[in-house]
């Protein structure tokens, strides 16, 4: 099913695996969701942050976020490639409207956040989100 | 199966079109989607490496029951020692490629992690041909 997330904070338990959905990452990094329609069963267990392209198409894993200030279309094809299904883009970087088109036809979920990198990977850290190295 | 891509050197808007299409076929196929991140992975890096160093090229993708064959012909400067360029690190990418997250000399070392056979032959001033196999069943790398 697809719908349209609110900004509420929400923190799923999961085996003792504390995953976060896409509400409670926009709450935590403040973040403005971009792509209006995402799955709603999406479970997060880790997260990567890196502006370097290719060192994210080495990443082995699933249910990863990607944190990361570069933000071009090619950002969100290497998402698609990698089977990454949520970019954060930090420092209030914007989505430009190709990039929004990919997302939603790829179906990633595109969130901006004022936050830079460095916080935003903080936060998430901090709720149980795990690196992958 | 035969899937037929051009490729235009600098055009980092439709940079990754052919990879896409790929893993939108392997999807359809049911290819395991491990397999298919491996073998998408592969193909994206190689058809960055055509946008990012040459001037055109083609991509051939050929699907059958065993396995599937990438193989990517560009017209280029071509590349003086592939065993130089296969090491972790070397790059000759322009700022302009370091802009869009490309050009840390990473994309032919995950190549050969990603594909069952990589083969590379070049010529200098010419161009450079890149195939990439990917077995489909039990030959395939874990
Ligand atoms: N298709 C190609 N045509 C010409 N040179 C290439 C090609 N592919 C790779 N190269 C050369 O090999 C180097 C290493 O490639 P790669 O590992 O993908 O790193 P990067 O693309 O980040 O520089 C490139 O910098 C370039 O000098
Ligand atoms: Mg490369």
């Amino acid at each position: 099913m697809l719908t349209t997330f609110a900004a509420t904070i929400s923190l799923k338990t999961n085996l003792n695996i504390v995953s976060m959905e896409i509400k409670s990452l926009l709450a935590h990094t403040e973040g403005n969701l971009i792509t209006t329609q995402i799955s709603e069963d999406i479970v997060f267990e880790n997260a990567f942050a890196s502006d370097l392209m290719s060192d994210v198409l080495t990443l082995d894993a699933s249910n990863t976020i990607l944190i990361t200030g570069l933000a071009n279309l090619q950002t969100i094809r290497t998402a698609e490639m990698s089977d990454i299904e949520c970019v954060i883009i930090g420092r209030n970087k914007k989505v430009t409207p190709d990039m929004l088109e990919l997302a939603i036809k790829s179906n990633i979920c595109l969130i901006e956040s004022p936050f830079s990198v460095f916080k935003i990977s903080g936060i998430l850290y901090q709720n149980g989100i795990k690196p992958l190295y | 199966m035969e899937f037929n891509f051009t490729v235009t050197g600098g055009d980092f808007i439709s940079a990754g079109h052919a990879s896409s299409e790929v893993k939108k076929v392997l999807q359809k196929l049911n290819v395991d989607p491990k397999i298919t991140r491996r073998i998408v992975v592969a193909l994206y890096e190689a058809e960055v490496n055509i946008v990012a160093h040459a001037y055109s090229g083609t991509i051939k993708a050929s699907i059958d029951t065993e396995k599937i064959t990438l193989v990517l012909d560009d017209e280029g400067p071509g590349i003086p020692s592939i065993e130089q360029a296969m090491q972790e690190g070397f790059s000759t990418a322009s700022e302009k490629v370091r802009e869009m997250g490309f050009g840390a000399g990473m994309g032919l070392p995950n190549m050969s992690k990603n594909a069952d056979e990589l083969n590379i032959t070049s010529d200098v001033n010419k161009g450079t041909r890149v195939e990439i196999i990917t077995w489909l069943n039990n030959k395939a790398k874990a």
